[in-house]
């Protein structure tokens, strides 16, 4: 067989592990991102990373961990492969420490650990308030070094448009275009992994960044992989709402001894405490986002009347924040004007992360052999609700499982894709040729970049914190017009040069295809369940519901089909923060 | 300040290849805006001053916080994140926007700085480990150490600091301040200084260290306040040392 060779789409933390992983093995890698892989999404965690070093003498543990994760998740999760993270996390961030990752230290030089949401003991690794980046530019160092090696090559500034599938459905490369010269071409590999990212641009407005349109994922999904529990997207508590994005105040300054509150009765109200005694100010998102939600939205006591109320760090020391959220201070200061240091910051909950996505099996391949995907894009460890800080962890895990699992399917193929027939990497060409010439000549009356904002404001308004079913039937009807729209739109910039409208347009596109799977998964799921919450059905259904959700494509929108969940190491056990979460046993 | 509408003035370039020309935009104003909102709304009506209709302005941006180093851009003359520049603090009008000077443009605002990337390659920006493999626990690490190589390692690879050194241009083999600062870090790191002397080597010689002029411009640029100077400092002691006892163990 020919020289091994496989694609990875994305360098963000789990690409450039399973990158890294596949290099290690021998195995060539191209390297596809949208920008430099420096700079992927990645960068803009804040808080930390979880892994039950038990370093603060609490008696932490894998197990416990594991326990929280589910819980917090409201047992949506298929337990193995979250548990099997959970133990490999203390492993996986002592490497990354040796990598050279800046990590926060205690006063004997280990690695320091803080408090996140969600949980009893500190457990969340961190460097300031910049841990995506550190642990980015680690990943990136090290994936530079087998660059110099020769092992990888990377195609920065190039956007994945689909997968190139065989008449055996077995995916053999992919067709991408490069946003410079815009030049089409078909890639041949073994094996494929997209690790893509998150989606936050589907509601116009979030705290990702504006890079992660999860457009990859949609035109996968188009092309007959399935997309899985769509509809349980994160909605942050705190975040500083923006016209251009709603910048994040991490969780960890709840860690540190940050409080929530608004004015009742003229006083300062800490609802939070107030109403969850045992978790107070670190109650997992969807419970804050909801609670703050009720303030603003229900009872109306909002900041001055407004959808805002504070979060507070102004009785810690000075010193002690810019040591420990230096990074978070400096964007609230910089983006908002007031020193949190002195005086209450104001937040409203924002879009924030996508527990589901690309529907794969525990090593991460897809439906279509020779397709895997890891990272924000896949929907495997965090359930209904995911627990702070347990993202960057997924993301970096799901690359050891991802890369070595690739390196073992290509170990069995029994044609290399140099071999494949050429037929197919010319068929899917033409198709993104067609396509592409399609949407050049667009001169309709719409603009590409109001349709967006137009969905991303119906999506916020019904697809978030609280959702109604006539509310969710109208927004698939107006996301079935926009889609109507879409063809009408004026591309206004026909050049073939640089041209971000004709990129924008493609992703508009799957984006919509995404809003829609969202949307209606939500209105099927007649139930409450992390962080999808509906008054009407304001109880979890595990009877009917604790399953997985996977949506398929097709022409007249998706299909849905669920499936069980593997319940086998955790019985499911109602969810609450009012009181102690109480112990499952460790059997 | 007041003001109804946002005055911009963009150099503008449509390919590699062609050349540069300015054009001018009026968007209407609204609070708490800053230079990548503007341009997006710009892109949702792209007219210029004249009424005509153009292509809407290609930039390069992630983040939107000040963490990607994506979008670098001259702002009125100084390099600097157009996601953090606030209009409300900017007084002079028109704003003009330019690319970076010392990187190829590719279109409009977006320009190529690969060659930043290439020269973290040539100082083995990297802790060279065995391997990602699980081998327990990392080397222990002085906390007050910590918090100033941490300081370091914020560096976004943006290139203000680049675009604002008198001594570093497209021509000049000079490798700069950001890759001079990556060595300080990585030889801080306990296993990143077993390789130590490698480093040194790359930034001894032609375009290396002894090419800085000490203008000190770079580290007023960085827009993450790292003490260039003050690595560069460190690392001319460093170099010298190094290069006494090179040539006495010769
Ligand atoms: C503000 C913020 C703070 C956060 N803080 C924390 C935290 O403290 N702790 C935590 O655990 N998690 C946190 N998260 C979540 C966490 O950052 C992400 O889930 C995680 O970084 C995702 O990593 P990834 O590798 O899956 O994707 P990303 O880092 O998003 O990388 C995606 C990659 O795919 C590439 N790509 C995408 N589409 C294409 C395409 N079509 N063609 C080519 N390339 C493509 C991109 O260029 C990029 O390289 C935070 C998220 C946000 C938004
Ligand atoms: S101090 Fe040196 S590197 Fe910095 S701007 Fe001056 S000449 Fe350039
Ligand atoms: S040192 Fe500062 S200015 Fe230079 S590239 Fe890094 S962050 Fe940018
Ligand atoms: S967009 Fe990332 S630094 Fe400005």
């Amino acid at each position: 067989m020919a020289e091994k060779r496989i694609i990875v789409v994305g360098g963000g933390l789990s690409g450039l592990m399973a990158t890294m992983k596949a290099a290690e093995k021998g195995v060539k890698v191209d390297l596809f991102s949208l920008c430099p892989v420096k700079r992927s999404h990645s960068v803009c965690a804040q808080g930390g990373i979880n892994a039950a070093l038990d370093t603060k003498g609490d008696n932490d543990s894998t197990w416990e961990h594991f326990d929280d994760t589910i819980y917090g998740g409201d047992f949506l999760a298929n337990q193995t492969p979250v548990k099997e993270m959970c133990d490999k996390a203390p492993g996986l961030i002592y490497t990354m420490d040796r990598m050279g990752v800046m990590f926060s230290r205690t006063p004997e030089g280990l690695l320091d650990l803080r408090l996140f949401g969600g949980v009893k003991y500190p457990r969340t690794a961190f460097a300031g308030a910049t841990t995506g980046q550190q642990l980015l530019y680690a990943c990136d160092e090290q994936v530079r070094k087998w660059e110099d090696a020769g092992m990888v090559k990377k195609y920065e500034e190039w956007e994945f448009l689909s997968a190139v599938i065989d008449d055996d459905g077995v995916c053999r490369g992919i067709v991408a275009q490069d946003l410079a010269t815009m030049e089409i071409s078909t890639f041949a590999a073994d094996a494929v992994l997209l690790a893509t990212g998150g989606a936050g641009m589907i509601y116009g407005r979030s705290t990702n960044s504006i890079i992660n349109t999860g457009s990859a994922a949609g035109a996968v999904y188009q092309q007959g992989v399935s997309y899985a529990n769509g509809e349980f997207v994160q909605i942050h508590p705190t975040a500083m709402p923006g016209d251009d994005k709603n910048r994040l105040m991490s969780e960890s300054a709840r860690g540190e001894g940050g409080r929530v509150w608004t004015y009742k009765d003229g006083k300062p109200w800490y609802f939070l405490e107030e109403w969850y005694p045992a978790y107070g100010n670190l109650v997992p998102r969807d419970i804050a986002a909801r609670a703050i939600f009720k303030v603003c939205v229900e009872m109306g006591l909002g900041i001055d009347g407004e959808n805002k109320v504070y979060l507070d760090l102004s009785h810690k020391d000075s010193d002690f924040l810019n040591i420990r959220l230096g990074g978070i201070m400096e964007i609230y200061e910089k983006f908002h004007g007031d020193d949190p240091r002195k005086v209450p910051m104001k937040i409203f909950p924002s879009v924030h992360y996508f527990m589901g996505g690309i529907h794969v099996d525990y090593k991460h391949q897809t439906a279509v052999p020779g397709l895997f995907a890891s990272g924000e894009c896949d929907y495997m460890y965090h359930g209904a609700n995911r627990l702070g800080a347990n993202s960057l962890l997924s993301a970096l895990y799901s690359g050891t499982v991802s890369g070595p699992a690739i390196v073992e399917y290509i170990n069995g193929l029994d044609k290399s894709a140099k071999e494949v027939d050429k037929k197919h990497f010319e068929q899917e060409l033409k198709r993104q040729q067609e396509w592409n010439d399609k949407i050049i000549k667009m001169d309709g009356s719409e603009n590409p970049y109001k349709l967006h904002q137009e969905m991303g404001d119906i999506m916020t308004e019904n697809v978030t914190v609280v959702r109604y079913n006539d509310k969710l039937q109208q927004t698939d009807e107006k996301l079935q017009e926009l889609q109507e729209r879409w063809h009408n739109i004026n591309i206004q910039d026909a050049s073939a040069w640089g041209n971000q409208g004709l990129m924008f347009t493609k992703q508009l596109w799957n984006m919509m295809q995404l809003a829609r799977v969202i949307t209606i998964g939500a209105l099927n799921r007649d139930e409450s369940r992390g962080a999808h919450y509906k008054p009407d059905f304001p109880n979890r259904n595990d009877d009917e519901w604790m399953k997985t959700t996977k949506a398929k494509y097709t022409p007249d929108g998706p299909v849905f089909e669920y499936e069980e969940i593997d319940n086998q190491w955790i019985k499911p056990r109602p969810r609450k923060y009012d009181v102690d979460k109480g112990a499952s046993k460790n059997e | 300040m007041s003001r109804e509408f946002i005055h911009l003035k963009v150099k503008r370039q449509d390919t590699a290849e062609t050349s540069a020309y300015w054009e001018e935009f009026k968007i209407p104003y609204k609070p708490n805006m800053n230079v990548v909102s503007v341009l997006m709304e710009l892109r949702k009506n792209p007219v210029n001053v004249e009424g005509r209709k153009t292509n809407p302005v290609v930039w390069e941006c992630n983040c939107l916080e000040e963490v990607c180093g994506a979008c670098s851009m001259r702002i009125n003359g100084m390099p600097r994140q157009a996601c953090s520049a606030l209009i409300d603090k900017i007084e002079k009008s028109p704003i003009v926007l330019e690319p970076l000077h010392k990187f190829p443009v590719i279109r409009d605002l977006k320009v190529d700085r690969q060659v930043m990337f290439d020269y973290l390659r040539k100082i083995t920006g990297w802790v060279n480990i065995d391997g990602s493999w699980e081998l327990g626990r990392g080397p222990r690490f002085p906390e007050k150490d910590r918090q100033w190589a941490y300081q370091l390692s914020r560096c976004m690879t943006c290139g203000c600091c680049l675009e604002s050194c008198p001594n570093y241009s497209e021509r000049s083999p000079f490798i700069g301040p950001q890759a001079i600062n990556q060595v300080r870090l990585f030889n801080a790191h306990p296993i990143g200084q077993m390789d130590r002397e490698k480093r040194l080597d790359a930034i001894m010689g032609v375009g290396g260290i002894t090419d800085c002029g000490n203008a000190q411009n770079c580290a007023r640029a960085c827009p993450k306040e790292i003490p260039l100077t003050v690595s560069i400092a460190d690392l001319n002691k460093d170099t010298t040392l190094y290069g006494m006892k090179r040539w006495l163990y010769k």
